[in-house]
């Protein structure tokens, strides 16, 4: 079913330490229309708590978080 | 002679010359720098809550270089790493062996929609302004936002909320003002391990804060701050500090990422993809720590050992390991201390009268010690 999403903006913020990738995916946000998702890699383990507060807080939607080998994906709906 | 040109006559500049003219008999040291001035920054916060002059926060850049390091005034355009030469504005070029660049970070306010209506300390100017506006100021919200990440010396907007404590308390209307303090991050300050402690001290202060509030923009006439994440808070005095970037002639010469820093190595401080022949030190990096002196002071003798060796036909082994430290002002006459570096996080540090001196004591020693490289 995941593979249904379409993906409009991936973000690659692997290597880069809090608060890199979030900064990476405010950046995204900002420049994304409302309904786009937007792709977040990150090998920071700090983003697996980081990322979905903000989303959360953002009133924004997590779609996905998925565990690949060294860093996690983190898909975000942008929802207003 | 090997030519070193080193963009930059702030600390990590200053340093890099100074150690080289001390070590290295044939190298010819040049320092570029836009207006000849050397400015000690941290005194910029100090500037807003009247316990500092501007005009003691400048020297002569001049006086406080070794005298076989050649001086030239002037602004960079543009370096081309294929002809190895730095052009100025005055239409001059220097050519060079081996470059570093130290030109720090510019502030860029105007990008957020609305700053006209906010103050920062990030500048001797706008710290002029400031001051004026915590004169007369009688009561009310004071809000204190992050325009973006990175910024210089991450302690510092914390340490401004406790400035602002300390001020209105000893101005005896402390009950009559609200700090509010709203954190880009899920923390309220940036170092993990520090967060906790900076949250009590806030709690202590009776300092509001909210976490994950990334500025948008500012109603200069409704006075409110609006956040990315869809929050409005309202205030009667607003900090906001700006956006930064590195410097523009980093940007004009391609060799800066999306943010307008330089892609750099973290151990050898090359700027990557011009190993051996040409470094960045200081706020200017893409290295995810601290942009603060210290850095840049720690940085500039890594470079200047690695560039001697060069100079001597040696192999260049010194590494940088990500070591800071930093002394940060609380307010009533007490502080704290961090020092960490890449593999050692600071840990969570006590407030003592001890800390706060160190910072008085670095203020007051910085020009005798640091650019000299006596430190």
């Amino acid at each position: 079913m995941m593979e249904e999403v379409q993906v409009a903006k991936a973000v690659d913020a692997r290597g880069s330490f809090c608060p890199g990738p979030l900064m990476a995916l405010l950046g995204a946000v900002r420049q994304q229309s409302v309904g786009d998702v937007i792709a977040l890699y990150s090998s920071d383990t700090g983003s697996r708590t980081e990322i979905p507060l903000w989303v959360q807080k953002a009133k924004h939607e997590l779609i996905a978080v998925r565990h690949h080998e060294g860093y996690d994906e983190f898909l975000v709906r942008k929802m207003r | 002679m090997k030519r070193v040109v080193i963009l930059g006559g702030g600390v990590g500049g200053t340093i890099v010359a100074n150690l080289l003219a001390k070590t290295s008999k044939d190298a010819d040291i040049t320092v570029v720098d836009k207006t000849g001035k050397h400015a000690y920054q941290p005194g910029f916060i100090y500037v807003a809550f009247d316990r500092q002059r501007p005009e003691k926060l400048f020297r002569d850049e001049r006086n406080l270089l070794r005298r076989r390091v050649r001086l030239v005034v002037d602004e960079v355009v543009q370096v081309n790493t294929r002809a190895k030469a730095v052009y100025l504005k005055s239409g001059r070029f220097l050519a060079y062996d081996y470059l570093v660049i130290a030109g720090g970070a510019r502030l860029a306010p105007e990008e957020v929609p609305g700053h006209e209506g906010a103050h920062h300390f990030y500048s001797p100017e706008a710290a002029l302004r400031l001051r004026e506006a915590l004169a007369a100021f009688r009561g009310g919200r004071v809000v204190i936002a992050i325009g973006g990440i990175p910024y210089k010396c991450p302690p510092a907007p914390a340490e401004s909320a406790c400035l602002l404590d300390y001020l209105f308390s000893r101005r005896g209307i402390r009950d009559k003002v609200q700090i509010h303090y709203l954190s880009p991050l899920g923390r309220v300050f940036p170092l993990e391990t520090v967060s906790p402690t900076v949250q009590r001290i806030f709690d202590q202060k009776g300092i509001q804060y909210t976490t994950f509030f990334n500025v948008e923009r500012v109603d200069a006439e409704k006075k409110v701050v609006h956040s990315l994440e869809g929050e409005s808070i309202p205030y009667d005095l607003l900090i906001l500090i700006p956006p930064h970037h590195g410097a523009k002639f980093a940007q004009a010469s391609g060799l800066t990422d999306a943010g307008g820093w330089i892609p750099t190595d973290k151990f050898t401080l090359e700027v990557k993809g011009h190993e051996g022949t040409v470094w960045a030190i200081g706020d200017i990096t893409d290295i995810p720590i601290s942009k603060a002196g210290a850095t840049a002071h720690y940085e500039a003798k890594v470079v200047a050992e690695n560039i001697a060796a060069l100079v001597r036909g040696a192999l260049p082994a010194a590494r940088y390991d990500g070591k800071v430290m930093c002394f940060c002002d609380a307010g009533h006459h007490r502080g704290i201390a961090m020092r960490f570096d890449y593999t050692h996080p600071p840990v969570p540090p006590p407030l003592s009268l001890k800390w706060y001196l160190g910072k008085v004591l670095i203020n007051r020693l910085y020009w005798q010690l640091v650019p000299k490289a006596r430190a």
